[in-house]
């Protein structure tokens, strides 16, 4: 148990250092501001730029930002999915494997496009080291820098005051992957291989086991893309078993420093937001709301796994805790990690769109799984994934402002820009969007036969199952229940789909909303202004995100976890 | 507006702010009233009226659609069934007969004073000069720029400026204020409206407004809610609840699929009757009355809105422009003390004082006379042969001339001078006296008989008694008042400081008037402001809230987008209140209608789903007595809550001036909490009754 309790102190102190730390360096970044490593970073980005062609000073329209935005997702998805197409004629492929499937490589380049890092394949047995590296990887940075720039433009937006531009994305997305991302990734992959991550160009090791059958030991750069794969919230594991394999994540530190890396950017875009509006009081309230929701979400999980499965109890198997058992509720968990360890990694992962895992979310008991699904429902913002979290918690906040703001005599306004028909128009079409997506497909998929087949556990678990699965595709977290056979086409085509609304029909909009909010006139604050940087404000954002989930969502839930809950205690 | 222009008593600008409706506007609730409202709410029901309402046209439509399958099923269905489904669409169709009814009963009193108004509007003949002749004309025919003849006891024909004469003029059907006012040519009280009665003298008036769009018809139209258009809030609160409202027909829609996957089918009734119960009908049923009432509540003081954006801006403003004369004083100095001279008595000084203002029929002069008499003893005695001197801007004195005595009052240059003409000296104690009474924001007038200086009248503005704790209010709602006044900055800054106001604009001249209003919107603020005159009418247009005095010129009235018909400046302050308080409704009762949803979803999806899952009998945590009781408490509830909500959104919610925090505060808890808290204790309530009625 103390074990436990110090995992989850070192990592909420590793946060509150971080948070304020990396908040202020990527204010400084996105604003173009002097910034420590300028002696370094400076010239390389400067090639960049001439290499490219990228003038960095010119300013774009919300427009052309978003269709840079998909230009380059557009050529993302054409060079990921040629790559895998391709990848038996590439160097760097030891095992030689052959070419993915057309319809898994198009699944798998919109996966990982929209950093949702879906997996359909097991990574070990179908993705080339050059795929890996120079594909997936890569998508793996520049994805959560694109998520990242969307949400900086959107703090533009809300800061700047009567101007028609948002920043220039390629500059942006540059300086994020440069500035941001390689440093702390670069630095975690070193302590990662210094605990024994695999690092290396090998093929497939083949030996005897002891009870003398034949396994293979897959080889790989492994920890170069565990880190990033934590960081940039993607999820995509180098191997199958993804967090779980002791590859990947050899021992607890390392664990530890793949809890801290998927929350740390999301967290700390909330302190730059803060920064960014000169008044930290509005990023303490929005990182308050984060905070509070994903401890919301962790306390109930690890006190529910930690409690063990009432199945199993009533099969008469004990749950406690041994010399050789942590206790609870073990099943897919791995006995090093124990149920709350692995309960915070899932809860963190789900809460941050990243996905990635080090237990199996099928296994967890009814209302442990049902907590985890919830945390994707909210819409990753707590804190969310790399940029969309942030970009998430302030559509919360604007249509917070609209409910209560009224309520203090003033029509509403945010920041000083006023809420109106038109950002209610988009926020609303961002609201109704990923709900849409998750109920329409959960609906059919629940009633036609032809899917039906894909439910290996009918009744109330089945449905949590499919339910989880559009859930997590949507809302671009690519964290799978299990117990579900995705890899048919009516599954790939619609989980497809939902991947890309889950990205694009929301960034379009949060453009939208950045340029309308842009150019508008800024209000100075008066004693009549609707204060958004209080706790009571943080409180009503969490409130109002729940609510507004808890209502679309309540149905499903009840007949899902909920349901599924109360039966084995009856 | 000019202090001097002093023709009008200055009595109806000085009610301060508390004068509410007169008796005669404000036509209380009554059962013609109530029978009237229902008349409409089933008229209401026309689709074509029911669709500028998303939220209770997806109600309308699923009672609709749930009144078919109830026929439909009628013979093949269970009794219990049947009356559960029957009890169902009852109540959907009186959820929408409420709403109605709301927007009814809130358009009800407009449309009471509506007639009222339309009683004025009768015909007259109009008496109009062509050339030397005078012909009858009809006032409906009458064309812009036609010259009217207007004799006592006659109606004027139309809304216009008078180019001649002047006249009494009762405007009570319009403004509802008995004494009459006083209306002439030139200068800033020139506007007369059509239906208003002369009392005395002879005007000519110049027709300005065409027929059919005269100041009475729009306000007919304005009153009786014909011409509302939806205020921009208003759209933007309406896309939201029609987003709301699609998002829970996708979860309602949705369940379908995942019942029959867990073995539970359910009726569409029940579907229907979940929707119903999740929409924001609450808020969608009110806000249309939400919005009809507050601009009712600005006809009952008086004043009207042009737009229904106004009143909305109005609760936005943070910048108030306030005339100094007339909203913060009132309209004229007056005499405060005698200051006499070390030599000179009081008394003699303050008879001579009163002599001098015998003669001066300005408010100033009788506020000496006033003075004299009830601070100083003083009679007021016939002075035969006196010769009065007037007061004009050469010499810049006035007094009189009797019995070989020479009494002069006047401003201090002036009176020195003239004090030294007749050989006498000013004494040294004088300009100190006069400079600290200037420095002090009064006016001083020196008093001298012959060669001899007797002292000095100081002359005062009087803030009005209340205004300074309004100031207050209004800093505590983040509003800044900025006086404007034609004073110098002395004067200016001495009655600033008395009366509180945050700022002001001494010497102003109406284009620095429009440069502060520029220069505040530029930063970002909303700006309030009053004027009268021909020159207010850019500033008045440029602001964010113009309210123009009903006894100001027409092209003040065509400017601002607010007339007060009180001509009371003061009433800004009033119409901010307003502003804010239907803003507060509005998001009081939106935030109830959403809170209010958890406890339906705990009354209905237990109930609908305990069949197939009784173990789902656990999160019916209100212990409903039956799934049917159950689901029809919770349409009851969400039906009868409209009604139990129409006073409120009538009323509006208590407002209170405070900052934006503790309002936040206070109404999160009252209809944040509350609105979480009552359906739980409502719906138990319906369940219990209606099972002692008898429904399983």
């Amino acid at each position: 148990m103390s074990q436990n309790v110090i995992a989850v102190i070192v990592l909420v102190v590793l946060l509150a250092i971080s948070t304020p730390l990396l908040g202020s360096y990527m204010a400084k970044v996105f604003q173009n501001k002097k910034a420590p490593g300028d002696r370094l970073f400076g010239p390389i980005e400067r090639l960049v730029y001439r290499i490219t062609g990228v003038n960095p000073e010119s300013e774009q329209r919300w427009t052309t930002y978003a269709i840079s935005v998909l230009a380059f997702s557009f050529i993302s998805v054409l060079v990921l999915y040629g790559m895998q197409r391709l990848q038996a004629h590439l160097p760097l492929n030891p095992d030689h494997l052959a070419a993915v499937p057309p319809a898994l490589s198009f699944n798998t380049a919109v996966s990982f496009l929209t950093n949702t890092n879906w997996q359909n394949y097991a990574g070990e047995d179908a993705m080339a080291q050059i795929t890996q590296m120079a594909g997936l990887a890569v998508q793996n940075f520049v994805s959560a820098a694109v998520g990242i720039a969307v949400a900086v433009a959107l703090i533009r937006g809300l800061t700047r005051k009567q101007s028609n531009t948002l920043g220039n994305f390629w500059a942006d997305l540059t300086r994020i992957v440069l500035r941001v991302l390689i440093p702390i990734a670069a630095v975690a992959a070193v302590i990662l291989i210094a605990q024994g991550a695999e690092q290396n160009l090998h093929a497939t090791h083949m030996l005897t086991t002891v009870s003398g059958q034949s396994q293979g030991l897959a080889g790989g750069p492994v920890a170069s893309q565990e880190v990033i794969k934590q960081l940039g919230t993607n999820g995509g594991g180098y191997f199958n078993a993804n967090a779980g394999h002791p590859f990947e994540n050899p021992t607890g530190l390392t664990n530890l420093v793949l809890n801290w890396l998927l929350l740390a950017i999301p967290f700390a875009l909330a302190w730059t937001f803060g920064k960014m509006a000169k008044d930290r009081k509005q990023g303490y309230a929005v990182l308050g709301a984060m905070a509070g929701l994903f401890a919301i979400g962790a306390l109930l999980v690890m006190p529910l796994e930690a409690a063990g499965n009432i199945h199993v109890t009533q099969a008469h198997v004990s749950q406690a805790i041994t010399s050789t058992s942590p206790g609870g509720n073990m099943e897919g968990k791995e006995v090093r990690n124990g149920p709350i360890i692995s309960a915070l990694f899932n809860s963190s992962s789900t809460s941050t769109s990243t996905g990635s895992i080090n237990s199996a979310n099928d296994s967890y008991t009814p209302l442990g799984g049902g907590v985890v699904l919830f945390n994707m429902m909210l819409g990753e913002i707590s804190p969310g994934g790399t940029g969309s979290g942030l970009y998430g918690m302030l559509v919360m906040a604007i249509l917070a402002v609209f409910i209560a703001g009224l309520m203090v005599g003033r029509t509403p306004e945010y920041l000083g820009k006023k809420i109106q028909a038109k950002e209610m128009k988009l926020v609303v079409l961002y609201l109704l969007m990923v709900p849409f997506v998750i109920l329409l497909f959960t609906a059919i998929s629940v009633v036609m036969p032809s899917s039906l087949t894909s439910i290996y556990n009918p009744g109330p678990h089945g449905l949590t199952e499919v339910t989880y699965a559009f859930t997590s595709a949507s809302n671009n977290n690519g964290s799978a229940f299990a117990g579900l056979n995705g890899n048919t086409n009516w599954f790939n085509t619609t989980l497809g789909l939902c991947m890309l609304v889950g990205r694009f029909a929301l960034m379009v909009p949060i453009l939208a909303i950045a340029g309308s909010l842009g150019r508008k006139q800024r209000i100075p604050a008066s004693g009549g202004t609707l204060p958004t940087g209080t706790p009571l404000f943080a409180l009503m954002l969490a409130g109002i995100a729940v609510i507004v989930v808890g209502l679309t969502y309540f149905p499903v839930l009840a007949l899902g976890p909920i349901v599924e809950s109360l039966v084995g205690k009856f | 507006m000019s202090p001097s222009s002093t023709l009008e008593a200055p009595e109806a600008s000085q009610q301060g702010t508390e004068s509410g409706g007169n008796k005669k506007r404000s036509a209380t609730f009554n059962a013609a009233m109530a029978r009237r409202a229902m008349v409409d709410s089933l008229v209401k029901l026309s689709p074509r009226h029911m669709a500028s309402n998303p939220v209770m046209f997806v109600v309308e439509i699923g009672s609709v659609l749930t009144t078919f399958y109830l026929i439909r099923d009628f013979g093949s269905s269970s009794s219990s069934e049947n009356v559960f489904a029957l009890s169902v669409v009852v109540w959907l169709w009186f959820t929408v007969l409420f709403a109605n009814f709301a927007e009814a009963v809130a358009e009800g009193r407009g449309k009471a004073q509506a007639d009222t108004l339309r009683k004025t509007r009768a015909e007259t003949v109009a008496y109009v000069q062509r050339g030397d002749d005078v012909i009858e004309v009809a006032s409906s025919q009458l064309q812009l720029g036609d010259l009217c003849v207007v004799t006592p006891g006659q109606l004027i024909p139309g809304d216009g400026e008078i180019v001649d004469g002047i006249a009494t003029v009762d405007e009570s059907a319009i403004t509802g204020e008995s004494a009459p006012v006083i209306r002439e040519s030139g200068g800033d009280r020139s506007s007369v409206t059509g239906g208003t009665r002369v009392l005395s003298d002879r005007i000519v008036v110049r027709i300005t407004s065409k027929p059919g769009e005269t100041f009475l018809d729009r306000m007919i139209a304005l009153v009786e809610g014909a011409s509302r258009q939806k205020t921009p809030n208003e759209i933007a609160l309406d896309i939201l609840l029609a987003g709301l409202t699609i998002i829970f027909m996708f979860t309602v829609v949705s369940l379908q699929p995942f019942a029959i996957y867990s073995g539970a089918e359910q009726s569409i009734i029940v579907l229907v009757a979940l929707l119903v119960c999740l929409i924001p009908t609450t808020i969608g049923a009110l806000l249309s009355a939400i919005g009809i009432a507050g601009m009712d509540r600005l006809v009952q003081r008086n004043v009207l809105a042009m737009s229904g954006r106004a009143v909305e801006a109005a609760g936005d403003v943070s910048t108030l422009l306030l005339d100094k004369t007339g909203t913060i004083t009132f309209g004229n100095r007056r005499a405060d003390i005698f200051v006499p001279m070390p030599d000179v008595e009081q008394h003699e000084l303050a008879a001579a004082a009163m002599l001098s203002s015998l003669a001066d029929e300005t408010p100033e002069g009788r506020s000496i006379v006033e003075l004299a008499e009830s601070h100083y003893g003083q009679i007021i005695q016939d002075v035969p042969g006196a010769e009065l001197v007037p007061f004009t801007a050469q010499t810049r004195m006035s007094g009189l001339d009797v019995d070989g005595r020479s009494i002069r009052k006047g401003a201090a240059d002036s009176v020195r001078r003239w004090v030294e003409d007749q050989g006498g000296t000013s004494p040294v104690e004088l300009a100190p006296i006069v400079e600290a009474i200037s420095k002090g924001g009064g006016t001083p007038l020196v008093v001298a008989e012959g060669s001899r200086v007797l002292g000095v009248i100081h002359l005062k503005d009087v803030v009005k008694p209340g205004i300074a704790e309004k100031f207050i209010e209004m800093r505590k709602m983040g509003i800044r008042t900025v006086m404007i006044t034609g004073d110098n900055p002395l004067t200016a800054a001495a009655i600033a400081a008395e009366a509180g106001v945050d700022d002001f604009l001494a010497e102003a001249t109406p284009e620095d008037k429009m440069a502060l209003i520029k220069k505040e919107q530029a930063g970002g603020h909303l700006v309030a402001m009053t004027g009268d005159g021909t020159n207010d009418a850019p500033a008045l247009a440029q602001a964010d809230v113009g309210v123009a005095m009903n006894s100001g010129t027409q092209a003040a009235k065509e400017a601002g987008n607010m007339v007060d018909l009180d001509s009371n400046p003061t009433k800004l302050i009033d119409i901010v209140e307003i502003g804010k308080q239907l803003l507060i409704t509005r998001g009081s009762l939106t935030t109830f209608s959403i809170t209010n949803d958890i406890a339906k979803f705990f009354a209905i999806i237990p109930a609908m789903f305990i069949g197939v899952f009784p173990a789902l009998h656990t999160i019916n945590i209100m212990h409903l007595s039956s799934p049917h009781s159950a689901i029809l408490s919770a349409v009851i509830f969400n039906a009868l809550i409209i009604v139990a909500l129409i006073p409120l959104a009538l009323r509006g919610v208590k407002f209170r001036a405070a900052g934006a925090a503790s309002v936040l505060r206070r109404n999160l808890l009252i209809y944040g909490l509350g609105g979480f808290i009552i359906p739980f204790i409502g719906i138990k309530l319906i369940d219990m009754i209606i099972t002692a009625l008898g429904v399983k």
